[in-house]
């Protein structure tokens, strides 16, 4: 054991922490809008729109999420189309491609999570607010938006941490994140089990605090 | 279509083969697994406090930490520990463990930790009475273990565990990173030298989504198998 190591690369691993976090922030925020919006879709009437969203689900969670990326990064950069678009600012970029990939994985577990959601809520519920004379959106956005986000808490808290582990393949696209350091300095030094503990401590201290907070925001919209 | 074509021209028999690869390291991976998961398992139902934190220990921190992460582990550590090991007894030389073994134990292990918790929820959702039912007829060990919690236990466990297997699967492609020549490592193989990264990369997702759509097939069968009865 090396303490010494153990010193020296924790401060690099921390500010590797910060682009971690910036991935897993970024992707989370996209993947919800796109989760919503595919459950919303779930939950046409049109079987066209409920199989395209079907799709969509089935085939980010059917396949690995190192495939997406690779897809993103190295395969839509070929089409030559796409590099006289403005696009290709963004695809150009590890990092934009990283965030899209995760966006497009997270959305598809979320959209699944957030359905079964809406799913579970009591059609008297809704029925209750439409013979109040509430119009659609209404209910919507203050009924059903907030009951689904109860129901789905839990179940969204381990997507969170499992994007969290997602996070870690982004150095496989030459982006420096806490496993693109890790493995730097792995590589350089030969010690991989101090590196271990020190990156996987950061990763378990991470996952800590989102599991208290989703703890305390259980709490919080809990029926009284 | 001529890039996948079998023969010398097309990479078709070197995916193909490789998606075999895939499945074997994935199957060794789930087996190796349920070692981890059989050793543990008992230790979490434990009644003693610190066999409990050390399974705990074991599958906290294993599923809070990027597969990625352990794989590196294993890939550069695997050889230096055995070595040390070897080097105890007197074994100097230089002792490379291959790829398929590193990549099966390091997604083993993960996998194993899943399956910890599938069976320990498995068993715990057992009823009370069934063991209780054992102790009273005098049941050996043995046979109230594989005769009658065994088989409810399989029942409830095999939907989740049919999770784990997914995950499983999916996670050998990152066993590409030690290049252990799987679907993924061909394809980037293939693709670097077509330079048609596109076509092979959607068509290991293709060959993905074929793997996990034949083996969510097989696991429903599986299911109805085991819920004779209910």
């Amino acid at each position: 054991m090396d303490l010494e190591l153990i010193i020296t690369s924790f401060p690099k691993l921390l500010g590797a922490t910060v682009i971690t976090l910036k991935l897993l922030s970024a992707s989370l925020f996209f993947g919800l809008i796109l989760g919503l919006f595919f459950a919303i879709l779930r939950l046409n009437k049109n079987k066209l729109v409920r199989g395209f969203a079907y799709g969509y689900s089935y085939v980010f969670r059917g396949t690995p999420l190192l495939v997406q990326i690779f897809i993103i990064y190295f395969g839509l950069g070929q089409i030559e189309y796409l590099r006289t678009t403005f696009l290709w600012v963004i695809l150009k970029e590890p990092y934009w491609c990283a965030i899209i990939a995760f966006s497009l994985n997270t959305g598809a577990y979320t959209s699944e999570i957030l359905r079964s959601a809406f799913e579970t809520i009591k059609p008297g519920i809704v029925e209750a607010g439409r013979s109040l004379g509430l119009n659609k959106m209404f209910i919507f956005s203050k009924i059903q938006i907030p009951i689904a986000i109860k129901q789905s808490l839990p179940a969204y808290g381990n997507e969170i941490i499992l994007m969290l582990k997602g996070t870690s393949l982004a150095s496989t696209v030459t982006l420096l994140d806490i496993t693109g350091v890790a493995k730097f300095i792995i590589s350089t030094t030969f010690r991989p089990i101090e590196v271990f503990i020190v990156a996987g401590s950061i990763y378990l201290f991470i996952t800590f605090l989102v599991h208290n907070l989703i703890k305390y925001l259980e709490k919080k919209y809990r029926y009284q | 279509m001529e890039l996948i074509s079998f023969g010398d021209n097309g990479w078709g028999d070197e995916l193909f083969v490789a998606t075999l690869m895939t499945i074997a390291v994935a199957i060794t991976a789930m087996l190796i697994g349920f070692l981890f998961a059989l050793l543990f398992t008992p230790l979490k139902l434990s009644k003693y406090k610190i066999l409990n934190l050390i399974a705990n220990f074991y599958t906290t921190v294993v599923r809070g930490v990027p597969e990625l992460l352990v794989i590196y582990l294993f890939f550069f550590g695997g050889s230096g520990a055995i070595m040390y090991v070897a080097q105890i007894f007197g074994y100097y030389d230089y002792i490379e463990i291959n790829a398929f073994l590193t990549g099966a134990i390091s997604i083993g292990i993960i996998s194993g930790a899943y399956s910890t918790e599938v069976f320990r929820g498995a068993i715990q959702s057992i009823d009370k009475g069934q063991f209780e039912a054992c102790h009273v007829l005098g049941l050996k060990k043995y046979i109230y273990f594989f005769k009658v919690i065994m088989p409810q236990m399989l029942r409830l466990a095999i939907p989740n565990l049919s999770n784990v297997w997914q995950i499983t699967l999916k996670d050998t492609s990152l066993i590409s990173v030690t290049g252990l020549v799987e679907i993924m490592r061909q394809s980037y193989i293939a693709a670097g030298s077509t330079r048609d990264p596109l076509f092979f990369y959607s068509f290991a997702a293709l060959l993905y989504l074929m793997l996990t759509y034949l083996s969510m097939k097989f696991i429903n069968r599986l299911e109805k198998n085991y819920s004779r009865g209910y």
